[in-house]
């Protein structure tokens, strides 16, 4: 270490700061770190497969490549969705936090927005590929049958649908320290993945469970999955912005719940 | 008591309070960071640093008073843009490499670093391809030391800066800091190493609850507390020695006698008449360590 004789030249993008640069590196070294945590990375991407090729495809009642396969497919999408959301906002956010690394980032000159935005971007990224891998399962080993239009609104829907299971990940962070968040993030993931109808049918859950399941984001979002996916048969575009709406609004929800709770606790 | 001086002041804290519940953590502190100085902010765990570091950056609002950060508020991005900050408190990914971490850091600043020189400068040159978690605790501090440069600050908050390192490595870092403040640099540095601010720090405040018991330059808050300690093998006892003006204390261990002073050459003297057969005197300056003992045990 030598003493600092500050001759060194400006690098090239110097005389003023790229916003875009910014993102682009946060978002970068977001997704590295979390690449390299198998323990979030293989679950998140490995559990909707396995579920959906022992659920979806192997239990599955035979022939059930028509409306009952892509209903099942949309359900797994919504499932595969719900994680990258909870696990990535929640899970990283409580650890930073825990760890003062959110602290020094707000001491540091960071643009306000861009840490969440890097994490929101790498959810939708991760919510992005399970949704391909589960629609090539579908397509090869569950011989259901998407048009192109159904593949694209269904990588759109999980590209946004991801976005209020961050907010709810976002709470759960703000709340909770980072050792506990992964358990504390399962007890919602789980039971919410049931009780909303996602991974049973409504119709097999006792009445009561089954007329409080709108409220889980889980529902709304099952909900406009099942309106792409079934879109010949039942499709509504009213019903379908219902759910839009409500899913909106519980994102703000989120959102706003959290932004409080860093302002005022950090 | 508010740090004064004709240079300008990088950051101030006036008459600043801060609560937590029923805890007042700072009460109504005043402090400055002079330009081209730096500063250490001692006081014992739960003193206040860490408040009084945390309204500076912004990262909390006082119940009270008035925070400035180069002249404006440190919540503005554009003032943040020219400060570097080292928290002890503060971990980084551990599944990231060294020049990924510098790389992020170096975007939020307009005119950073080349990666080449902030590694040289943080002596991180051998580890830049390395994840952060399998580094040494000293490794880890240059890196977190590595990022607090990288943006050529105006003002460095270095807290505890060398934990960790080894003596090669502290005097490397303190002559970076050097180099920084001949360059204009404003620095604020908290550490529990004495020896530290005693080596780097311009001027030293030291935190009590909340509140500054003593200011000025080094040499000005030795002075403040006992500024000599003598020690002789004497017949003089321990008991009469403490009557005498000048003495702060005196005991006898190991046979020998141990005084306090505020001056010694008053008190050698009056020894040395007393008894002429005084043996293996000794007299050393005390350190700022024990001028910092001795204030916090008075205010506490």
């Amino acid at each position: 270490m030598d003493s600092f004789d500050g001759t060194s030249k400006p690098p090239a993008f110097a005389g003023g700061v790229s916003m875009l640069r910014i993102l682009w590196l946060e978002t970068r070294t977001e997704y590295l770190r979390l690449l390299r945590t198998p323990s979030f990375s293989v679950p998140i991407i490995g559990f909707p497969l396995l579920f959906y090729v022992l659920f979806g495809v192997m239990l599955s009642p035979p022939r059930a490549g028509g409306a009952v396969g892509q209903a099942i497919l949309g359900a797994f999408v919504v499932f595969g969705v719900m994680a990258p959301g909870l696990f990535g906002l929640g899970v990283t956010l409580a650890i930073d936090r825990d760890r003062g690394l959110l602290a020094l980032k707000r001491a540091l000159p960071m643009p306000a927005g861009t840490y969440l935005a890097a994490k929101l971007i790498m959810a939708m990224f991760f919510a992005v590929i399970v949704s391909v891998l589960l629609m090539l399962l579908a397509a090869t080993l569950g011989h259901v049958a998407l048009g192109i239009l159904e593949v694209c609104e269904l990588l759109a829907l999980s590209a946004l649908g991801v976005v209020p299971f961050c907010g709810l990940g976002l709470l759960i962070g703000t709340l909770t320290k980072g050792q506990a968040a992964p358990a504390v993030i399962n007890l919602i993931y789980l039971p919410m993945s049931f009780l909303s109808g996602v991974l049973l049918p409504l119709t097999v859950l006792p009445r009561f469970i089954a007329r409080l399941a709108p409220a889980w984001p889980a529902y709304q979002l099952d909900q406009l999955a099942l309106a792409v996916v079934s879109r010949g048969s039942e499709w509504s575009a009213g019903l379908a912005a219902r759910h839009a709406l409500v899913l909106a609004g519980m994102t703000a929800l989120f959102f706003v719940i959290a932004r409080r709770r860093l302002e005022r606790h950090g | 008591m508010m740090i004064r001086s004709p240079m300008p002041v990088a950051a101030a804290l006036d008459g600043v309070v801060k609560r937590y519940g029923s805890t007042t953590a700072l009460d109504g502190l005043h402090l400055g960071i002079e330009r081209a100085k730096v500063t250490a902010l001692l006081g014992a765990n739960g003193a206040g640093k860490t408040t009084a570091v945390s309204l500076l950056l912004g990262l909390a609002e006082p119940d009270a008073g008035r925070v400035s950060l180069l002249g404006d508020s440190p919540r503005r991005l554009e003032t943040r843009r020219r400060i570097g900050v080292m928290l002890q408190a503060a971990a980084l990914p551990d599944t990231l490499q060294v020049r990924e971490l510098i790389a992020v850091t170096s975007s939020y600043y307009v005119r950073p670093l080349r990666l080449a020189e902030v590694a040289r400068l943080a002596g991180v040159e051998d580890v830049l391809g390395r994840r952060y978690g399998r580094l040494s605790g000293g490794q880890q501090r240059r890196v977190q030391f590595a990022l607090a440069i990288c943006g050529r600050p105006e003002l460095l908050f270095l807290d505890e800066p060398t934990t960790g390192l080894d003596v090669e490595a502290r005097a490397a870092v303190w002559s970076v800091v050097r180099a920084l403040v001949d360059q204009g640099c404003a620095v604020l540095l908290t550490t529990h190493y004495l020896e530290e601010a005693e080596a780097l720090a311009h001027r030293v405040a030291v935190l009590v609850r909340g509140r500054i018991v003593a200011e000025g330059t080094v040499d000005e808050v030795r002075a403040q507390g006992v500024c000599r300690r003598i020690r002789c093998v004497t017949r003089i006892s321990a008991e009469e020695v403490r009557a005498w003006p000048d003495v702060g204390s005196a005991t006898r261990e190991d046979g020998r006698l141990q005084i306090e002073a505020t001056a010694s050459e008053s008190v050698v003297r009056r020894l040395l008449e007393a008894d002429p057969q005084l043996t293996e005197l000794e007299v050393r300056r005390a350190g700022l360590a024990e001028a910092f003992v001795q204030m916090t045990r008075e205010n506490a």
